[in-house]
């Protein structure tokens, strides 16, 4: 189980960087957050799969699985929001000041000072 | 820390309370209160005398960074403290002569005197320094302190040029002298000189040894101006007149002469050092005196004069480490080069710094230093006429001053080495007295030039731009002091013989002076009808008619590209490095996000890919893996279709849609993974996310595909699939190298005990790590801060930002 997730990981971060490297606002935007499912995913399956159950104590278990990870996902899911947010107010305020989302057009060249 | 050490330091202390006294009394003249310090510190290194004359030394250590065998060790030997007592005496000169040179009103005295006390703690530093980190700290402090007062009049583009060109040769032929610094201390496994020069015989037969002589003979080379590095000299002479007496004559340049001296014990034992040094020196005497005889320029002669005085101290010292071979100190002539070197550094010091200041009052009083607008100063300028009749016939090699006795020496010794039979010397021992001879024969025409073109001929007040009159006495001190050196020197030079010179020599060449004795140092007038005197005779001969019938030979000159080759080759070379670098940085700068990212992920492809290839780092195991059920797989087929939906999607509603599907299908896996916490989170999450999507929605274009080309979608595809294919390589080989336990037993055993507890997950991050948790919450603020921002900002049309709206 744990090499098949680490080959979907490996498949969602190859689409999330081909999402990236394109010319639109919003794939690069959309290719940010496929980044960040694959990355939890990742993080998710090292620390081992199915070993025991959910970590509450409450559940009387022999083993648990590794709490570790979780809470780093945890906090990385709720900041990859909050980046995305702003990714997307960048994107829509860009939109609207200079009226395309063509990254080979909004290169900083010669004009900026 | 003892006394030497702030002795070395007192200057950059003084250095920080100047500008205040500039403010706080303005009107006494700043230098006046740094003239104090040199004096001071000139009597201090006095009383070190007694200690050094008998061949004995003082070593104080202060820590510095001792885990790394870095300490600033302090070391007195009979070859630093002429060093210093040059340093503070001329210093003290030099500050005397500036008061009158520079004006209280019109120049800005706080930066000339910082920048002057910044290079005097740093050349006390060089000189002082036993461990090689800390002379190269203050080697390029005198780098810097030269190019900042070459540029003291930065509102010339002549100065700027200067201090640039000094600052770039030298600073490179410093990084050079790291380098050969770096590759002792792995050779020696010592940073400290005294311990390298201790084990100087294994140092010989080490393989980096002449990669490491090479690369400290760069650094002394590049700052003592040697050919052909000596083009950043005369471009110096932009800077006031008292810093090139100081910096550019008397002691900054002679920081390399120092440095091959005090690796001499170290080097010298070596054919390359004899040769090299040498030979380098010895041309650069011929080729700058050859040079000086066409200069229009006082200070430009004396530059050229200066380079070609440093490469005759320069082949003394290459000369003389041939007295290494001889093992008995009596018959043992070429201690007589070591002698000379010596001598003629005092010499030149004291000769050059008088011409200097010489040279400086003659601008100051008469507002030029072209020789073609000067003549007939001699009944105007009675004292300054004498002064440079002194420095310059003590220059030309004429007695009874102590030029002529260190020049007799000079050719003493190139005539000894005919009969010298090492490193085959034979068969061109005999350029070594010629080559000598010639350059002493333009040396004397140059200085005749300096002496006749001024201060005879004919007046030509018109072309002047004051009216010229003898300089007030307070600029006449200085020189006088110095020039009063030169003719005490030349007729008691015993003085100096076995306070100063001995010691000094000792220390270049310590391996060949058994414990308890001295060098034998003997200088004297007349010494009987010897080769070297009817060499000077010829000199003076040759030289005479030369001066006299100048304008017949000068057309030579024409044939000579020579600076001015080498002036293009690096002006052209400093132009294309500026353009190439600009063309680079513009090739790769697009300017365009994708570059920027191709860039990352490539090298982010290449290195881990060359890890773990190098390495030989993938590991498979899948024993320990858990078992695949058919609920995952058809979940991992959801996953992959949608996500394959948002690379195709043409509409960005599909594609927005798509990646909830994809959020989504992640929250079940952590369903099915062990992970309630997470699901949740996810779920609401995912769900705000595509809301906030949907949002912009309206807002955003057409999600147009910008009519991607083939090939640049054919090299997303490689670069996408490579940084896959190396993140499940290190997925699958982490998974398969479990190193050690994990640390979440400590958490699990803990979770109640210690926090109360029963969901981990919870209790970690909001007790264990809680102050992630803060900061999560505090990046989230400053996300909603941004937002806010970015939503209520608007650009006026001139471009300026005016949050108020």
């Amino acid at each position: 189980m744990e090499i098949l997730m680490c080959i979907v990981a490996g498949l969602l971060f190859a689409a999330a960087v081909y999402l990236m490297l394109s010319k639109s606002l919003l794939r690069i935007i959309i290719g940010t957050g496929l980044l960040s499912h694959g990355t939890h995913l990742m993080l998710l399956t090292m620390g081992g799969l199915k070993t025991g159950a959910a970590p509450v104590l409450g559940e009387h278990a022999a083993a648990y699985t590794d709490p570790i990870p979780q809470a780093l996902i945890l906090t990385a899911i709720v900041i990859s929001f909050g980046v995305t947010a702003v990714f997307l107010v960048i994107a829509y305020r860009a939109y609207q000041e200079l009226g395309t989302d063509n990254m080979e057009q909004l290169r900083g060249m010669e004009t900026d000072d | 820390m003892s006394l030497l050490h702030w002795a070395i330091l007192a200057p950059f202390i003084m250095a920080v309370f100047v500008p205040f006294l500039r403010k706080k009394a303005a009107t006494i003249h700043t230098g006046w209160f740094v003239l104090i310090l040199p004096v001071v510190l000139f009597g201090i290194f006095l009383q070190y005398l007694p200690v050094t004359m008998n061949n004995s030394s003082i070593i104080q250590t202060a820590s510095w960074i001792p885990s790394l065998g870095i300490n600033f060790t302090a070391y007195v030997d009979g070859l630093s403290l002429l060093f210093v007592l040059l340093i503070t005496g001329i210093g003290a000169l030099v500050v005397l002569y500036s008061i009158y040179y520079l004006s209280k009103t019109k120049e800005s005295l706080h930066h000339f005197y910082v920048y002057l006390l910044m290079f005097m703690g740093a050349m006390l530093g060089v000189v002082l320094s036993d461990n090689v980190v800390t002379l190269y700290m203050f080697w390029e402090f005198t780098s810097i302190s030269s190019f900042l007062l070459i540029a003291y009049w930065y509102n010339r583009d002549r100065s700027r040029y200067g201090a640039m060109k000094s600052m770039l040769i030298t600073v490179f032929g410093g990084l050079m002298m790291l380098g050969g610094f770096l590759v002792l201390s792995i050779m020696g496994d010592t940073f400290s000189i005294r311990e390298l020069a201790a084990q100087a015989p294994e140092l010989n037969n080490h393989p980096l040894f002449l990669l490491a002589m090479i690369l400290v003979l760069l650094g002394a080379f590049t700052k003592s101006a040697q050919f052909p590095f000596y083009i950043w000299l005369p471009d110096a002479m932009e800077a006031p007149t008292p810093v090139s007496a100081y910096l550019h004559s008397a002691t900054m340049v002679k920081a390399g002469i120092y440095l091959v001296a005090r690796f001499s014990p170290i080097f010298a034992f070596s054919g390359y050092w004899f040769w090299i040094v040498g030979a380098v020196g010895l041309f650069t005497m011929l080729w700058a005196s050859f040079n000086a005889v066409k200069q229009t320029d006082l200070k430009g002669i004396l530059a050229f004069s200066t380079v070609s005085q440093l490469g005759l101290i320069m082949s003394l010292l290459g000369v003389g480490a041939a007295s290494l071979h001889f093992e008995s100190l009596d018959d043992n002539i070429f201690t007589t080069a070591v002698i000379a070197a010596v001598f003629h550094l005092i010499n030149h010091a004291t000769f050059k710094g008088s011409l200097f200041m010489v040279v400086g009052i003659i601008d100051h009083e008469t507002g030029t230093r072209d020789i073609r607008r000067l003549g007939g100063l001699m009944s105007l300028m009675p004292v300054t006429f004498t002064l440079s009749i002194i420095g310059a016939f003590s220059m030309a090699g004429l007695p009874p001053f102590n030029g002529f006795l260190s020049k007799e020496m000079f050719f003493l010794s190139m005539i000894q080495l005919m009969e010298l039979n090492l490193f085959n010397v034979e068969t061109w021992a005999v350029l070594f007295p010629v080559m000598a001879w010639i350059g002493s024969v333009f040396t004397f025409i140059y200085s005749m030039i300096i002496v006749f073109k001024v201060f005879t001929g004919k007046f030509q007040p018109e072309k002047l731009e004051k009216k010229p009159h003898e300089a007030p006495v307070g600029l006449l001190v200085s020189p006088s002091i110095l020039a009063v050196l030169v003719a005490v020197f030349g007729l008691f030079p015993n003085l100096l013989s076995y306070s100063l010179i001995q010691p000094a020599a000792a220390a270049i060449v310590p391996s060949i002076i058994p414990p308890g004795e001295h060098l034998d140092v003997h200088i004297s007038f007349w010494h009987g009808f010897s080769p070297e005197l009817w060499m000077t005779i010829g000199v003076i001969t040759v030289g005479i008619l030369l001066y006299k019938f100048m304008p017949k030979w000068t057309g030579i000159y024409d044939y000579f590209p020579g600076k001015v080759t080498l002036n293009q080759f690096y002006n052209s070379g400093l132009y294309a490095a500026e353009r190439g670098s600009n063309a680079i940085t513009n090739a790769y700068m697009t300017g365009f996000i994708r570059s920027y990212l191709v860039y990352i992920f490539a090298f982010f492809i290449a290195a881990l890919g060359f890890a773990i290839w190098a390495k030989d780092a993938f590991r498979y195991d899948a024993s320990a893996a858990a078992p695949i059920g058919l609920y995952e797989v058809s979940l991992i087929f959801v996953l992959l279709a949608a996500t394959i939906t948002i690379l195709l999607a043409k509409s960005r509603l599909t594609s927005i849609i798509a990646l909830g599907a994809v959020g989504y299908t992640v929250s079940l896996f952590f369903v099915i993974f062990r992970a309630p916490d997470l699901a949740l989170t996810q779920l609401v999450i995912e769900t705000v996310s595509t809301a906030l999507f949907l949002l912009c929605f309206y807002h955003l274009p057409k999600l147009s595909r910008h009519e991607e080309k083939r090939r640049f979608q054919a090299g997303n595809a490689i670069i996408a699939a490579g940084v896959g294919i190396i993140v499940t390589l290190i997925g699958i080989s982490a998974h398969s190298s479990k190193l050690f336990a994990s640390i979440n037993e400590y958490y699990i055993e803990n979770t109640y005990k210690k926090a109360g507890g029963e969901n981990m997950v919870n209790v970690i991050l909001v007790d264990f790590r809680g102050f992630d948790t803060l900061f999560e919450i505090a990046v989230l603020s400053v996300a909603a801060l941004g937002i806010y921002g970015l939503i209520k900002l608007r650009l006026e049309k001139g471009g300026e930002t005016n949050e108020n709206e």
